[in-house]
């Protein structure tokens, strides 16, 4: 796991900025339905980062295989590939402050270009795509920058009122270099009509907020007769500076 | 106007839904042949220093029901008290032992399950030790944002006394949420997300 040591770059070891849990979803947002049961009803124990949770997993390219970021092939049998509008999504995972945050493992999953996901528990009547399994990941270079390749996914129906839809979307799971940077969120196309609608959307006040996780087509980026490309950054919390505050013991 | 303080916005979080494990587990959802195997499945090589131990728990919703699926992962110290993590400035962690754990809640059964090791005590930031304990970040259909808590062990009576977290908690009844029970083989830590039995989250 550590073996892969970014860089001559000094570790950084501040805590992180405190979470704008305003800005982030509440817990509890009854419009969308199983949040009820499953948000806690008292509030959150504040406590400064302490080395628990500055400290996290890192993860070395050993742990990727060649197609991990090429979800269009991925999962293909040889010589075929996945059915469905062909894109790249690529972008770069930033810290608050605007710096780039090197080695951060993504995840990426999601539904096929019918809205149908490879999931035993899920029953929508669009059918599996035999060539597409909807899992990746990738790690982030020395500047913060990532790319993928896939399918663009399809709106999906959902049983939370009688007739919503999610809009298509990728799920992300990001890895910062510290524990309390853990972060999970989807990531929505730019001009879907479904976005204002979705109730898992609406669990975010701020419509800025939701632009941010909205990605923007960018034709600059496209690979003639062959994919469109959409950019999506990604912002983990930030490091406060250590200039004025005891260092931890051994620090 | 006054200068601005150039800082973004971290991105905002959203529901990991209910196929998590298409993207972090696939092997579990029976996506075959795209990863070797999951990851965060084995925290502990054979070489792994510390006693060994066996973590197990559910996590139930308001209404006393288990969660069948939820993605837990865990972060800890190896037996020295060190973090396998590039940020980690006392000294080498264990080679052997990752750290960091990922387990989907069962199918049916709604149980985790983690083959670790004891973790060690790391200091506070003003130095005095914590107890032993073990982080959980928690998400699921449901749960808008990560929820983050701690197990401490049951059998550590001494230093939990003297731990400056589980001091920060007002309301002293509510301690033993954090306190996983001894069992056979391990711990068993149930982690409830409303109600009676409410479990501390933080926020750090």
């Amino acid at each position: 796991m550590s073996e892969n040591r970014l860089s001559n770059r000094k570790p950084e070891t501040g805590a992180f900025f405190q979470r704008d849990r305003e800005w982030h979803p509440q817990g509890y947002t009854p419009w969308y339905k199983t949040s009820v049961l499953r948000s806690p009803q008292k509030a959150l124990l504040s406590l400064d980062n302490t080395i628990s949770e500055i400290t996290g997993p890192v993860f070395g390219h050993n742990i990727l295989g060649e197609l991990d970021h090429d979800l269009i092939h991925n999962f293909a049998k040889p010589g075929e590939s996945a059915i469905g509008p062909r894109i790249i999504v690529y972008g770069r995972v930033l810290d608050e402050r605007g710096k780039g945050v090197p080695g951060a493992l993504l995840e990426f999953w999601q539904a096929n270009a019918g809205g149908r996901y490879r999931h035993k528990k899920e029953g929508y009547i669009a059918p599996l795509d035999p060539n597409f399994g909807g899992c990746g990941r990738t790690i982030t270079d020395e500047d913060g920058g990532y790319a993928f390749r896939t399918i663009q996914p399809g709106p999906y129906p959902w049983p939370n009122g009688p007739n919503d839809w999610r809009p298509a979307h990728i799920h992300f799971s990001v890895f910062g270099h510290g524990f309390a940077q853990r972060l999970i969120t989807q990531m929505y196309f730019e001009g879907d009509p479904l976005i204002p609608l979705c109730p898992i959307v609406k669990t975010i006040n701020d419509p800025v907020a939701i632009s941010d996780l909205t990605a923007v087509l960018d034709m600059g980026a496209t690979k003639p007769m062959d994919s469109r490309a959409y950019k999506f950054d990604i912002v983990l919390r930030g490091r406060r500076s250590t200039l004025f505050e005891n260092r931890m013991e051994g620090n | 106007m006054v200068q601005s303080l150039n800082r973004l916005k971290e991105s905002a979080s959203q529901t990991a839904g209910p196929y998590v494990h298409i993207g972090l587990t696939p092997n579990f959802a029976e996506i075959g042949g795209v990863y070797p195997e999951d990851l965060g499945t084995q925290m502990a090589g054979e070489k792994a220093k510390g006693e060994r131990i066996v973590i197990t728990g559910h996590i139930f919703d308001g209404t006393g029901t288990p969660l069948k699926d939820a993605l837990v992962e865990i972060w800890q110290a190896d037996a020295d008290g060190l973090y396998n993590s590039p940020s980690e400035t006392r000294g080498s962690a264990d080679p052997n032992f990752s750290g960091w754990g990922r387990c989907p809640t069962d199918m049916t059964s709604g149980e985790f399950r983690f083959e670790t090791i004891k973790p060690g005590r790391v200091p506070f930031k003003d130095g005095r030790m914590m107890a032993p304990h073990v982080t959980f970040w928690i998400v699921a259909r449901g749960i808008n944002i990560g929820l983050q808590t701690r197990m401490y062990f049951g059998d550590e009576e001494a230093a939990n006394a003297e731990d400056p977290v589980l001091a920060r908690i007002e309301h002293r009844v509510r301690v033993p949420t954090l306190i996983a029970d001894k069992v056979d083989g391990g711990y068993r830590f149930d982690i409830h997300l409303q109600g009676e039995k409410e479990t501390v989250f933080f926020d750090i």
